[in-house]
């Protein structure tokens, strides 16, 4: 919001200099955002006629302007092109600054000396316009000469640019900033005078009664009640409403000063009428609608629900559909509609009035309506319609529903014309001032501080909480009871707003003034094991050379089939890129998309892994109780670089599963072809012992790659690894190496080759398991150093060459022992897996 | 007479000769060995009369001597001088190793990881424990729950994704970590377990265009107390001590009135900027001070929410950016680099 220091002080004799009320207001909650000097660094800047405007030979961006800001003609270069002899354009002389902190300097531009500068609106901060010069129109005393401030009737002033919390609608005008600036500077806040009474007519719905006021004058026009009526059907859409009726209005311009307050405020002027209404929102926060009573076509208002599929067209020329529930949560289609007297819809309660009874030039009575409207209603409307206008916000935020009378005094003070006397006031169920009971003793326990009631109500007092000490109670604290202002709807009622009034009470006091002290507990700060174990995961990931990333979750329909997952996923409702609307599934997308990145960049070595969740939809047998996704946390591998294969993601899946402790034997790759997004032939499960599936490990499909990856050079393949990380640190699902340590021996070790022949389909893992079932425990470790195929060994059949160590704890082996050992081996293998020696 | 002169003189000469090691050994055995001058002079000794044989055998005797020094002196200025050979031949460049491409280096964590995890560790040295939530939420631990009922003009504040599950605008992606303070609280009152010291860190997701500034989905971190006479003053201390012990300690923090609706009263917190450590500059438009997060006593609301004897306990509740602490300790000029996975981005963490 934007508040000008002259307006403010029509409150408050706010004389400090304006970095210090700008700090104020920070700590108040009241941020500034910016501080605008209206008018500073034009104090040199005059008017000049051009005379004359010449071409300067080999230039053609700039040209030779003759002007006389009077002194004589005096030469300028300048690049603009928007204006002709004759024209008055704004000078800025050698040697003055402008609020850019531009120095203007005499400077020579192909051989034509420039004596200062021709500004555009921007130059001077006066608009955004840098399109050409600011041409100044003609008016009376706009001489050559005459100071561009005077000219343009400028007054220096100063803009704090505040931003107001949404707990604050009190705070979302000039009196309510005045308010709490006044409170905390201690100065006397004197506000507007209250609007004067006006006795209130009762309104019935069916028969607006004639107001039983006497005329003021001769010449007093005929009382509010005889020229509108007003009719509320829906009070707890409305629970307020007051119209007033203005004659004899003129809609031309607004008086100067009150158009140029708008304007420093950041509205544009239209009409006195218009004008009046919009003064009034920003000086006091209540928003308020003009009609024009003679394009009525019943004299008068009726309030109401609207019905389902009603329209009416707003202000803005949209033809707006009301009474349809939408989709937010608990959006019945409640809206509430304005009507006139003759039933026809003239606006949308609280957000926007309709064309048809739009002041015009030609309008010369004018129907005001001033009202209270309920604030979770307009904020259902307002966002189902998508319209969201200044009265809206405030409303939606909620504004005093008894400030509305001064606000209508206002207006009428302010729009001209002649005021029916009376107003037509129709209430429901109004909110009510909350009292509350404040114990000392709460604020203390709340902020750390001991403050005594009447500092309390010296802090709070001047912004409206009236608060009255009562006596010492039996439990030993004092307590204040504190009544709250209506035009603060952030309080609530108690007990949750005695918090409420304990922040006013701090906001009051300071921030910066509580004290801080530094809490202790007994009990130790630690990671779960999940965390710990997720950290080293990472950690062995990047040991061995491989970068995260941190790859989108909003995926697209052609991501997804593309990873080999076109089956249900959870969408999102309201994606913010269309064409990406679901929750991945697999990192597969993401992680590939990322190798491309840099492929196309051509960096070598992409090895890419990423931790991150995947969502699945709710779960259907059983039933789930709400219908949440299922998340699982993945870690992923994409190994792209130079060499990178099938193997490279083996080798990492058993340097990771070996730095997590995990038990070779509880675990084993089954070859399986139909891993989505997988290399059908290079590619298997990682299964438990149990058949869990934790992970998969091998190569993403030559195809996928190619979609995700165009630019992947020939031959080169993508490694990759997955795995369900809930799955994977889950000791029930996959068991874990013993913490105790096995010992070592201290006697030498003998080492026996075999090459064991053995059908094409029998994995290496499983021959190596049939070594280890038949080794014993003389067996210290069996590894693969060869395979070979072709020669003696057969069509269908594989070569595989073991080196199996034998060692004893507690003796040297004989030769005979380990004869033994390997011809028992050779046994089990034959038995297990039909292997025979080569 | 045996002339010892002339065969001392003879084995110099053959030592002179050798130019390497096995050439000196092969020389030596020569010269010293048994079929050398020096041995048949030795044994030539006893046809000599015993004045000359006491004289020759001991020039004989002292020449043998001096050319075994000479050889073993020899032989350590040859294998000096071959070792230096050998070591010449061996030279590396290692800076060569520096330049080269480099291959397959270590990988390197996302710096948002790397941020996260040092305000864990951070956080865990204060005593906290570490909680984490799930990313998908339903409205009551999203928003009703933290005191933000359907329609309640704060919604505004947070853009939400919605899934397409159940109900409409039931089910959204989380718009920051409190959701989990809900649970935390939930299952600390259930199980009787209160007081609770977490902070949660986390994925979340508002529905704003992503920009410099700002990414659609972001990480948070959030701290929770709830304990026996916890007050504003222990929030602000802890944030006081927090922003000593992360960002420096010369590093300080301020409080200033905001609004949330989950706490009561709401502070949003600032701290020291660290570029120009409070000097003033164009990042804190010259106030010394950068905005980090909010804050707050827990709001009456959400502690009566979730069933927490307000009698007993109070507690404060603070977050802010993960993503945010990297850009500005790393001064990531835009944001929008965190998830563009560009190698030479990420690896320079």
């Amino acid at each position: 919001m934007r508040a000008p220091l002259s307006w403010l002080k029509d409150f408050a004799p706010f004389d400090a200099p304006p970095a210090v009320l700008a700090e104020t207001l920070d700590d108040l909650g009241l941020v500034v955002e910016g501080v605008e000097h209206i008018g500073e660094g034009l104090e040199g800047v005059v008017v000049a006629r051009v005379d004359g405007i010449a071409a300067i030979a080999g230039a053609d961006r700039i040209r030779k302007v003759t002007v006389d800001a009077g002194m004589g003609p005096q030469e300028i270069v300048c690049g603009a092109t928007n204006f002709a002899v004759g024209d008055l354009v704004p000078l800025a002389p050698v040697g003055t600054t402008l609020p850019g902190g531009l120095t203007i300097g005499r400077r020579t531009m192909r051989g034509v000396t420039s004596d200062g500068m021709l500004c555009s609106g921007r130059e001077l901060g006066l608009t955004d316009d840098h399109a050409g010069l600011l041409v100044i129109g003609p008016g009376e005393g706009i001489v050559p000469g005459v100071q561009l401030t005077e000219a343009l009737g400028i007054v220096p002033d100063i803009v704090f640019d505040v931003t107001v919390e949404g707990n604050r609608p009190d705070a979302w005008c000039i009196a309510g900033v005045a308010r709490d600036l006044a409170a905390r500077l201690r100065l006397p806040y004197t506000g507007l005078p209250p609007a004067p009474p006006v006795p209130p007519v009762p309104s019935v719905p069916t028969a607006p009664p004639v107001p039983p006021l006497p005329t003021m004058s001769p010449v007093a026009p005929a009382p509010v009640g005889s020229l509108a009526s007003l009719v509320v059907d829906d009070r707890d859409l409305c629970p307020r409403m007051t119209v007033r009726v203005l004659v004899d209005v003129d809609t031309g311009p607004s008086p100067t000063w009150l158009a140029r307050r708008l304007v420093m405020a950041g509205m544009r002027p239209i009409n006195r009428i218009v004008d009046a209404s919009n003064y009034v929102m920003l000086e006091l926060g209540q928003p308020t609608h003009p009609y024009d009573l003679d394009r009525l076509a019943g004299t008068g208002l009726v309030v109401r629900r609207a019905r389902p599929a009603e329209t009416v067209q707003t202000l803005d020329g949209v033809v707006r559909t009301l009474g349809t529930p939408g989709r937010s949560l608990g959006d019945r289609g409640e809206d509430c509609l304005i009507c006139d007297a003759a039933g026809t819809p003239v606006g949308i309660g609280g957000i926007m009035g309709g064309t048809s009874s739009e002041i015009t030039d030609a309008t010369t009575r004018v129907l005001l309506e001033a009202a209270y409207f309920t604030p979770m209603a307009i904020a259902r409307t307002s966002k189902r319609l998508g319209l969201r206008t200044e009265a809206s916000i405030r409303f939606e935020r909620g504004c005093d529903p008894w400030g509305i009378d001064r606000a209508a005094e206002r207006f009428c003070e302010l729009a001209g014309g002649t005021a029916a006397p009376g107003v037509l006031d129709v209430r429901g169920k109004v909110p009510d001032p909350i009292r509350l009971r404040l114990p000392l003793a709460r604020v203390s326990s709340v902020l750390g501080i001991e403050l005594a009631g009447d500092e309390v109500a010296s802090l709070i007092g001047p912004i409206g909480f009236a608060c009255n000490l009562e006596p010492r109670e039996d439990d030993g604290g004092d307590t204040l009871v504190v009544t709250v202002p209506t035009n603060r709807p952030d309080v609530r009622p108690s007990p949750h707003g005695i918090e409420d009034v304990i922040e006013e009470v701090a906001r009051t006091y300071g921030y910066s003034k509580l004290p801080r002290r530094q809490p202790s507990w007994p009990a130790p700060g630690r990671l779960t094991d999940r965390q710990r174990e997720r950290r080293l995961v990472a950690d062995v990931l990047c040991g061995m050379g491989i970068d995260e990333a941190w790859t989108p979750a909003f995926v697209s329909s052609a991501d997804l089939s593309h990873a080999g997952l076109s089956g249900p996923a959870v969408r999102v409702a309201n994606p913010l890129v269309s064409d990406e609307p679901f929750l991945r599934r697999t990192l597969l997308a993401g992680l590939c998309r990322a190798v491309a990145y840099n492929v196309d960049r051509r960096q070598e070595h992409v090895r890419l892994f990423e931790l991150g969740t995947v969502f699945g939809t709710p779960r259907e047998h059983p039933p789930q109780a709400s219908e949440l996704p299922i998340e699982r946390e993945l870690v992923s591998v994409a190994l792209a670089g130079t060499g990178d294969d099938a193997r490279s993601a083996v080798d990492v899946w058993c340097g990771l599963a070996g730095a997590l402790g995990l038990d070779r034997r509880s675990m084993t790759l089954e070859a399986d072809r139909t891993i989505p997004g997988l290399h059908p032939t290079r590619s298997a499960r990682v299964v438990t012992s149990s058949g869990e599936v934790v992970g998969a490990v091998g190569e993403v499909d030559p195809e996928v790659a190619r979609a995700f990856v165009p630019g992947l050079a020939n031959g080169r393949r993508i490694g990759w690894l997955e795995a369900d990380l809930g799955l994977l640190l889950d000791s029930s699902v996959v068991s874990r190496r013993p913490d105790l340590v096995l010992p070592v021996s201290r006697y030498p070790s003998a080492d026996v080759d075999l090459a064991l022949v053995v059908d094409e389909e029998t994995p290496a893992g499983r021959v190596a398991e049939a070594i280890e079932d038949s080794g014993g425990e003389l067996l210290e470790s069996v590894h693969l150093f060869d395979v070979y195929r072709g020669g003696s060994v057969g069509q269908g059949r594989k070569s595989l060459a073991f080196r199996l160590r034998f060692c004893a704890l507690d003796r040297t082996l004989t030769d005979e022992e380990v004869a033994a050992c390997r011809s028992r081996v050779l046994e089990g293998v034959a038995a297990s897996v039909n292997a025979v020696l080569r | 007479m045996i002339d010892v002169g002339r065969i001392e003189h003879e084995a110099l000469a053959e030592l002179d000769a050798a130019s390497s090691l096995g050439e000196l050994e092969a020389a030596e055995q020569e010269v010293l060995g048994k079929r050398s001058g020096l041995a048949l002079a030795h044994r030539s000794l006893g046809s000599l009369d015993p004045e000359q044989r006491r004289v020759s055998g001991r020039e004989l005797h002292e020449a043998r001597l001096r050319l075994e020094q000479a050889f073993a002196e020899a032989r350590r200025r040859l294998a000096a001088a071959e070792r230096a050979q050998l070591l010449a031949e061996d030279t590396l460049d290692l800076s060569e190793g520096l330049v080269a491409d480099p291959g397959l280096r270590r990988g390197h964590l996302h710096v948002v990881t790397q941020t996260r995890r040092a305000l864990e560790d951070t956080f865990v040295g204060m005593g906290f424990s570490v909680a984490e939530g799930s990313e998908a939420e339903t409205d009551w631990y999203n928003f009703e729950a933290l005191n933000i009922p359907p329609a309640h003009p704060a919604r505004g504040m947070f853009d939400t994704f919605y899934l397409e599950l159940g109900e409409p605008e039931t089910i959204m992606l989380r718009t920051h970590t409190s959701p989990v303070q809900i649970h935390l609280l939930e299952d600390a009152v259930a199980a009787g377990t209160l007081p609770v010291h977490a902070v949660i860190p986390g994925r979340c997701y508002r529905r704003d265009t992503p920009d410099a500034r700002h990414l659609a989905v972001f990480h948070q971190i959030e701290g929770l107390v709830v304990d026996r006479g916890i007050t504003f003053a222990d929030l602000a201390g802890t944030i006081e001590t927090f922003t000593g012990a992360y960002f420096g300690a010369d590093i300080h923090s301020r409080f200033r009135p905001a609004y949330f609706p989950f706490t009561e009263p709401s502070a949003e917190f600032e701290i020291t900027c660290t570029l120009c450590r409070g000097e003033g500059c164009r990042t804190c438009s010259g106030t010394g001070w950068i905005e980090l997060g909010g804050c707050g006593m827990v709001d009456p609301a959400v502690l009566d929410a979730v069933g927490v004897d307000r009698s007993t306990w109070s507690g404060f509740a603070f977050g802010f950016g993960i993503d945010r602490c990297a850009q500005m300790r790393h001064g990531i000029a835009d944001m929008r680099a965190l998830v563009e996975n560009d190698l030479r981005f990420l690896r320079q963490f």
